[in-house]
């Protein structure tokens, strides 16, 4: 075969690919045709990977043959996790997209200043890729250590932060241009990849645990637009259109999670979130709050007819979706209506509560998306919150001056019976006070969520008929 | 300006306008595998490392190719993995609902 018609074959895999990795996000779209998807995007992987093998460019496949297997070695460990890990697993593989982009730019940045053929225009190209890949890898890292709890969730902040921060990405920014002016420089290169680099540890390490799920979602997008990058370097379309499917999918999300805390997304672009002021809260006075014991709480959910459960990264750290599924089947033998209003941003990333649930077992239908499950609230009978605080915090709605202020949460406040199980009285993780915890309606359950939705199923089925 | 790159920024447009539509249509139930499916679809700049490692033009650009494939591999098998056990797990209750 000519290396023309090679070409063409090989470029033709690759549009077979791009089809279906189209199709596979286009299956995504509902748990029914989701399994397709998954299929789509495979044989698209396959695809692309089996005619890249044959390009007759490669003249040696010892080390591609000896990585791939290393590459496999790595890759199945981390997709069989847990499902309360995959926030931080995530986070690593956002972290390897980004690194191995980052990579092969400087790997062609070197072949081509050896060959001497770099341009001004694709040094603008590869340094670009470069920042954004290197950010991204150290930025995630940095995520991924947070979510483990290898390093501390809150936040951690000093004076003069965005200054610092700003000024770092400016320094990367400006050896880029240097080196589009000078694009054979090997001094300024590899400078331009550590400053990137520690720009990355700057945008992640100030932000808290519980903005999480915007971050993990904008270090989605910049890893996937730096593929697209990678793809303009390369001239290749395939990874053109994988890298924007990415990096708009992740920009989405971004922008979900940002409506969903009510932040605008200058205030996420430049890290300045995760540092709200515990403030106006301080000052309230000390309130009574209502608590009740397993049996009650049990007698309470049995003469209910419906009931919504808001679980929160409470009902992940306590491992309690397994328990809270035998009280969803023990109320629904009951008769009761159960269903589990789930706000976009509970738990570390989008979607997290929903994995968690299902994973448990709990049908799909029965997770229901928060303006839908608002709509229900006032006729619902009790309102059970596990795990779950400020995206339930009325002063949402209410105060003005609370930093939470304008945030669309779960409106439990209009259920008729409001119960929270939660280890103690301590604010959330913002600091705020939840003025919903003094209502006449709420019902403090005190204790561990695991074992105190445990106790309400043994009351349930030792009990009242 | 290379007549590449306007083709390249042609298909790019494109391709995140589809991408657009297509991830504003994907239910909320749906993001967590969203993510580690796109991220799996991503770790296409596998081909890019092969290519790059096994074109053997400087040890450098191997050795950093070598290291871009076993990353982005890892990234294609472990993403179609969890996806797929994911979606496993969201399941239909009982017959129909109405």
């Amino acid at each position: 075969m000519t290396p023309e018609a090679t070409q063409q074959l090989l470029d033709i895999a690759y549009i077979a690919a791009t089809v279906l990795f189209i199709l596979a996000i286009k299956w995504l779209s509902s748990p029914v045709s989701a399994k397709r998807g998954v299929l789509a995007g495979e044989i698209a992987a396959a695809l692309a990977v089996g005619a890249t093998l044959c390009n007759p460019e490669l003249v040696a496949y010892k080390w591609v043959v000896i990585t791939l297997i290393l590459g496999a070695a790595v890759g199945i460990p981390l997709g069989l996790v847990h499902m309360t890990a995959v926030p931080q697993r995530t986070a690593l593989s956002h972290a390897f997209g980004a690194l191995s982009a980052a990579l092969i730019g400087i790997a062609e940045f070197y072949v081509g200043v050896q060959q001497g053929n770099v341009t001004r225009f694709q040094m603008g190209e590869i340094g670009l890729e470069v920042i954004i890949g290197s950010l991204t890898f150290t930025g995630s890292l940095i995520a991924a250590g947070k979510l483990q709890e290898i390093l501390p969730q809150r936040p951690i902040v000093y004076r003069g932060q965005n200054l610092v921060s700003l000024s770092v990405l400016s320094a990367a920014l400006l050896l880029a241009i240097a080196l589009v002016v000078n694009p054979a420089n090997t001094v300024l290169f590899p400078i331009m990849v550590m400053v990137a680099l520690v720009f990355g540890v700057l945008l992640v390490t100030p932000i808290g645990g519980a903005d999480m799920p915007t971050v993990i979602s904008l270090l989605n997008s910049y890893a996937g637009f730096s593929a697209a990058l990678l793809g303009f370097v390369l001239n290749s379309k395939v990874l053109v259109v994988a890298g924007a499917l990415d990096g708009s999918s992740g920009f989405i999300l971004s922008v979900i999670m940002c409506k969903a805390m009510n932040r605008s997304f200058t205030n996420v672009m430049f890290g300045a979130f995760g540092q709200v002021q515990a403030g106006t809260a301080a000052a309230a006075e000390q309130r009574t709050v209502r608590s009740a014991s397993p049996e009650e709480a049990a007698g309470i959910l049995a003469a209910a007819s419906s009931i919504v459960i808001v679980p929160g990264y409470g009902m992940a750290v306590a491992q309690a979706q397994h328990k809270v599924r035998e009280l969803y089947d023990a109320l629904t033998k009951k008769g009761v209506t159960v269903k589990f209003g789930i706000h976009p941003v509970a738990g570390r990333m989008p979607g997290h509560m929903n994995v968690l649930l299902a994973e448990a077992d709990i049908p799909y239908e029965r997770l229901v998306e928060m303006e839908e499950i608002n709509s229900d609230m006032p006729q619902t009978d009790v309102a059970l919150i596990i795990g779950a605080n400020d995206v339930t915090n009325p002063a949402a709605r209410t105060d003005a001056a609370s930093p939470i202020y304008g945030m669309p949460i779960v409106d439990v406040d209009k259920a008729h019976t409001v119960m929270v199980i939660k280890r103690g009285m301590s604010p959330g993780f913002a600091g705020i006070d939840n003025p919903l915890y003094y209502l006449d309606k709420t019902l403090m359950l005190f204790g561990d969520a695991k074992q105190f939705v445990g106790s309400i199923v043994r009351e349930l089925a030792g009990g009242h008929g | 300006m290379p007549a590449d790159f306007l083709s390249n920024l042609y298909v790019f447009i494109l391709a995140g306008f589809v991408g657009f539509e297509l991830i504003k249509r994907v239910s909320p139930l749906l993001h967590t595998p969203l993510m580690s499916l796109t991220n799996a679809l991503d770790a296409i700049v596998v081909v890019a490392a092969i290519i790059i490692a096994g074109r053997q033009e400087t040890p450098l650009a191997t050795v950093l190719g070598a290291i871009a494939v076993a990353a982005s591999f890892s990234n294609m098998v472990g993403g179609f993995l969890i996806t797929d056990r994911m979606l496993r797990m969201f399941k239909t209750g009982k017959p129909k609902q109405p």
